[in-house]
């Protein structure tokens, strides 16, 4: 049965060797091995871990892609992603087709560099929209995954480190923010900001849903972080370090963030992939991403009205995030199988 | 000689890991006989946990391998059905573990915990079970057992939880107990009570005690015969005497070496057997204490030494190429044993 | 206990005042936002407008309007900008929708992740266990959105099993039940995903832990100590979850499901509202779902208070 333990908490099927030596993880058989940092330990389990690493190249080649779409805009379909073509007509077999209909009906996919995947009721290029819209995408998941990391990684060093007042504070405001479902506060904070914009920032710039996420999101790094950091400050190294007279800032800096960045690192993944998700939530409901501008998640509610008649509308833009997210999330468990010190068992078959 | 209740022959349980085949327990042979303590002695990861843990068949597991045989009666251990096992477990052969602390489920009350074992093996009512379960508390010294059964483990110390598993152990009356390691997490007062108590009750029921420790001060008070494990293998096994008096291996000489004594002057410092156990995925060849070994020759990394009868001497073995007369003058350091670490330079 | 509940009812307050000053507060920073407008509406004259404005309120201070609308929200008379309907009579009849939508899925998600997550973590590493967690990671990078479109394509336009959108009454059971299949399906799986995952692993540290080994010492069999001792361990992590999941989404952030199948619940209410800037109903709702939280983070402390007696419910 695979749910037998190991022998005790040292020995194991796991051979669990984490980042954190003390807690107790190496057979002890193993101890003397040619000392190996968990750094590379860790290299060397994301390297054997070959499922992860081709999603890996899949969530890159996605990126790559995405960000040539100005080339295939430019180059192959030779229209914009936000230029109309009601008009227009498009050679398919030799035949001078409308790229929509008198009745309104856009044209489906034609499979040749014009109109590769059909055209929407603008006579908007689909494939084009979809690289500009893969690119938003990837580019608002990003931003907001390293605001969620910096704001994350800060209240939870600060309101864990420091405590008191800084906890006093940064602790409700977390669990405010927590315990309110990020899809409605998402929208909520969208609509309000995408009329009146933030700041200098116009209110259909792409940064403003960025920006919301990353908020949103940051409590859920941050709590984890400030309980990590509340058990690495009871630690010796960080006696150590106070006895030696450093300051909070320096110990925060250099003794307890390191130590709590195999924490952050299996997190990347985790935030990037439900910052892409909820992209995609509040695009559907409006108050994401502002037409013109695309993204997988406009694409998926405008293809949404059409799915009795041309599926491919929706799907498409749906499966680009469907991949794009689990490429990003068979990574995060390589990740964290490598990384987290209580990785679960990895059995050799 | 009393009836013999295991017997444990060439056993080997490896575990595939990460990192390679995890040799944890190589060739070991022992027996127990009835109202016998035997101690197995070793440094963390010698392989005694694993070796009494793999009679209870709770080593199996997908990445575990096993060899050899362990004999409960007529019963092998090692090729059991998970079925049989646990017929076994508990009822024939019971184990009190170290850390009694995690050792008890934290959200169940105590008394449910003892009236499980018993019911998992007797058909009996729940009341009658408990009755049992009160006396079994009573008789290794709970007061006030009735109430206490309703009490989760949090709300007992460290010494009344160990308490508990030794009630726990004994509520089937186990023909073979297993101690591993049952006071290491104990204060040193509470651990002589709790080693008088396995003791007597034992004795009382005449069961074999298998007693897993590294501390050597342990083993004198309480064990009859002495196996010295060492990298998975059983480097010396003997009565009591044998072992303190007449050691023959130099790793046992290492062992009792780094003890301090009180009825002896105290030595320059505290002798320790120098380097680190080897690795069990790549242990050396020949002779595993080798590489560590002052007294090593050429011998020693050729060819992995047999366990061998002490001339003379019917139930000592030992697993080592000098010769019994070369040893006995060799393992004498400031006038007692010890193993000379200045051989190595 | 009563501590608790004097702590927690003070925090439920809290939690409460501090919601709805954000959402009120987040309205107030759009210049184009005149609820005036549009509730005169689009051909109104200036003259109107301005009445409207002094009907409503809207040309008093920020902190008045504030007071007057929590007032009004309190004894049940707030009016919703668009059509004029009773805030709080909406969610009353919406809410039978949501409900019927999220406890079922509820059921349905919590259900399936205890299974699979048991079967997964009792088969670790062998197929069954592949197998269940690649469709447990595939289910938690779908989102809601288009796993709904994918069940109405395939199920309700090609299929034609199911109805596509809208909602019955539970006076035909039968009926409610087959036009809520699909959106039970669609709401449940993401969280089926997220539970099983964390269950299995809960699961495998639980199999490590010393009791356990106790536990199988014993001679309890495979079924006892797992159902005995692993489970009932493991659950408090996806329970946790559950409460607060369940709790907003009872609270109207089943708002993507209830919108790709129509279903007049409270979650499309909010949506459509969030769309016109109808304060109103924003608030209510963030009320309500501030409210379920709180009520179900003292009901879940509680259960666990139950299922383990080293905590003391201290609030």
């Amino acid at each position: 049965m695979a749910l037998d333990p190991a022998i005790g908490p040292d020995a194991g099927s796991g051979v669990v060797i984490g980042s954190d030596q003390g807690s107790g993880g190496a057979w002890e058989g193993g101890r003397h091995a040619p000392a190996v940092g968990p750094w590379r330990l860790a290299m060397r389990r994301m390297r054997r871990n070959r499922v992860a690493l081709a999603f890996l190249g899949l969530f890159i080649l996605i990126v790559v892609v995405c960000v040539l779409a100005p080339v295939y805009s430019h180059d192959i379909a030779q229209i914009g992603p936000n230029q109309n073509n009601i008009t227009g007509q498009v050679k398919v077999g030799g035949q001078e087709k409308d790229v929509v209909a008198v009745d309104g009906t856009p044209i489906g996919p034609t499979f040749t560099s014009h109109y590769f995947l059909g055209a929407d009721t603008n006579g908007r290029d689909l494939a084009v929209r979809l690289l500009y819209g893969g690119r938003t995408s990837l580019l608002i998941g990003g931003v907001a995954t390293v605001i969620i990391i910096v704001l994350g990684t800060l209240f939870g060093l600060l309101s864990g480190y420091l405590r008191g007042v800084a906890d006093g504070i940064l602790r409700p405001l977390m669990e405010l923010i927590w315990s309110f479902p990020p899809v409605i506060l998402g929208v909520v904070v969208g609509t309000a900001l995408a009329l009146g914009g933030l700041g200098p920032i116009k209110g259909n710039s792409v940064f403003i849903p960025a920006f919301i996420i990353g908020v949103i999101y940051s409590p859920y790094l941050g709590k984890p972080i400030r309980g990590e950091i509340l058990r690495l400050r009871e630690q010796d190294f960080v006696d150590a370090a106070r006895a030696q007279g450093m300051g909070p800032m320096r110990i925060m800096f250099t003794e307890v963030l390191p130590n709590a960045a195999s924490t952050i690192i299996v997190f990347i993944p985790l935030m990037l992939a439900q910052a892409l998700l909820l992209e995609a939530y509040l695009s559907f409901l409006g108050a994401g991403v502002q037409a013109p501008n695309a993204s997988w998640g406009t694409l998926i509610a405008d293809g949404l009205n059409y799915i009795e008649t041309t599926p491919t509308f929706c799907l498409i833009p749906g499966i680009m995030l469907v991949l794009t997210v689990l490429s990003v999330n068979v990574f995060g468990d390589g990740l964290r199988d490598a990384l987290d010190p209580r990785a679960q068992v990895r059995i050799k078959t | 000689m009393a009836e013999r209740l295991l017997e444990v022959a060439e056993l080997e349980v490896s575990f595939a890991t990460e990192d390679g085949l995890v040799r944890a327990v190589d060739g070991v042979s022992f027996a127990l006989h009835r109202g016998e303590v035997v101690a197995i002695v070793g440094e963390s990861g010698s392989g005694k946990s694993v070796t009494v843990m793999t009679l209870m068949g709770l080593t199996r597991g997908v990445n575990s391998r096993f060899g050899g045989s362990a004999r409960l009666g007529d019963r092998e251990l090692v090729t059991a059905s998970e079925a049989e096992l646990e017929r076994v477990r508990g009822a024939e052969i019971a184990m009190i573990f170290q850390d009694p602390i995690s050792s008890l489920s934290p959200v169940m009350r105590i008394g449910d915990q003892i009236v499980e074992q018993i019911r998992a093996h007797e058909k009996v009512s729940k009341g009658a079970a408990m009755d049992r379960a009160v006396e079994l508390m009573e008789r290794v010294g709970i007061p006030r057992a009735r109430d206490r059964a309703r009490n989760y483990p949090h709300e007992f110390s460290g010494g009344m939880r160990q308490r508990v598993m030794i009630a726990l152990a004994l509520s089937l009356s186990p023909s073979v107990l297993i101690a591993d390691e049952p006071t290491t997490a104990l204060d040193v007062t509470i651990q002589a009570q709790i080693l008088q108590e396995v003791k007597q009750l034992s004795q009382e029921s005449s069961s074999g005690v298998i007693f897993v420790t590294h501390d050597l001060g342990v083993v004198a008070d309480i064990a009859d015969r002495v196996i010295v494990m060492y990298a998975g293998q059983v480097v010396e096994q003997g009565t009591l005497e044998e072992i303190f008096y007449d050691p023959q291996h130099p790793y046992t000489w290492g062992l009792l070496g780094s003890v301090t004594r009180m009825d002896r002057p105290p030595p320059r410092r505290l002798p320790a057997i120098p380097g680190l156990p080897p690795s069990l995925t790549d242990p050396p060849e020949g002779c595993h204490f080798a590489p560590r070994c002052p007294l090593r020759f050429d011998r020693c990394h050729e060819l992995p030494p047999l366990q061998a009868r002490v001339p003379g001497v019917a139930g000592h073995l030992d697993r080592c190429w000098l010769q019994a007369g070369d040893k006995r003058d060799r393992r004498e350091v400031e006038g007692q044993i010890g193993l000379a670490t200045e051989a190595v330079a | 206990m009563a501590r608790f509940a004097v702590r927690r009812a003070l925090s439920a307050l809290a939690l409460l005042f501090a919601t709805s000053v954000v959402v009120f507060g987040a309205f107030e920073v759009i210049p184009s936002y005149n609820p005036a407008q549009a509730i005169a509406g689009r051909n109104a004259t200036p003259t109107t407008v301005a009445e409207v404005s002094r009907k409503f309120g809207f040309d008093k201070p920020v902190y008045t309007q504030y007071v007057n609308t929590m007032k009004l929200v309190f004894t049940g008379k707030v009016i919703d900008y668009q059509d004029d309907l009773n805030v709080v009579d909406q969610f009353r009849k919406r809410f039978p929708v949501t409900l019927s939508l999220v406890l079922p899925a509820g059921i349905l998600w919590f259900g399936m992740a205890v299974v699979l997550g048991s079967v997964s973590a009792m088969r670790a590493g062998r197929l069954t266990d592949r197998v269940v967690m690649v469709a447990a990671i595939v289910g938690v990078s779908i989102p809601v959105v288009l796993l709904a479109a994918l069940l109405l394509y395939f199920f309700a336009y090609k299929l034609t099993w199911f109805p596509n959108t809208g909602y019955h009454g539970l006076s035909n059971p039968v009926q409610w039940a087959y036009h809520l299949i699909l959106p039970w399906i669609a709401l449940a799986v993401l969280n089926i995903g997220f539970y099983s995952r964390v269950l299995r692993s809960g699961l495998l540290d639980m199999a490590n832990q010393d009791f356990v080994r106790t536990a199988r010492a014993k001679g309890l069999s495979r079924g006892q100590v797992f159902r005995r001792h692993m489970l009932r361990n493991s659950l408090m992590p996806i329970i946790t979850m559950f409460g607060l999941d369940f709790a907003t989404a009872i609270g109207g952030a089943a708002l993507i499901t209830e919108a790709v199948f129509n279903l007049p619940g409270i979650g499309q209410y909010e949506a459509s509202s969030i769309g016109n800037l109808d304060v109103p109903p924003i608030l209510v709702g963030a009320i309500l779902t501030a409210f379920f939280v709180v009520l179900f983070g003292a009901l879940i402390d509680i259960l666990y208070g139950l299922l383990d007696p080293r905590i003391r419910l201290t609030g």
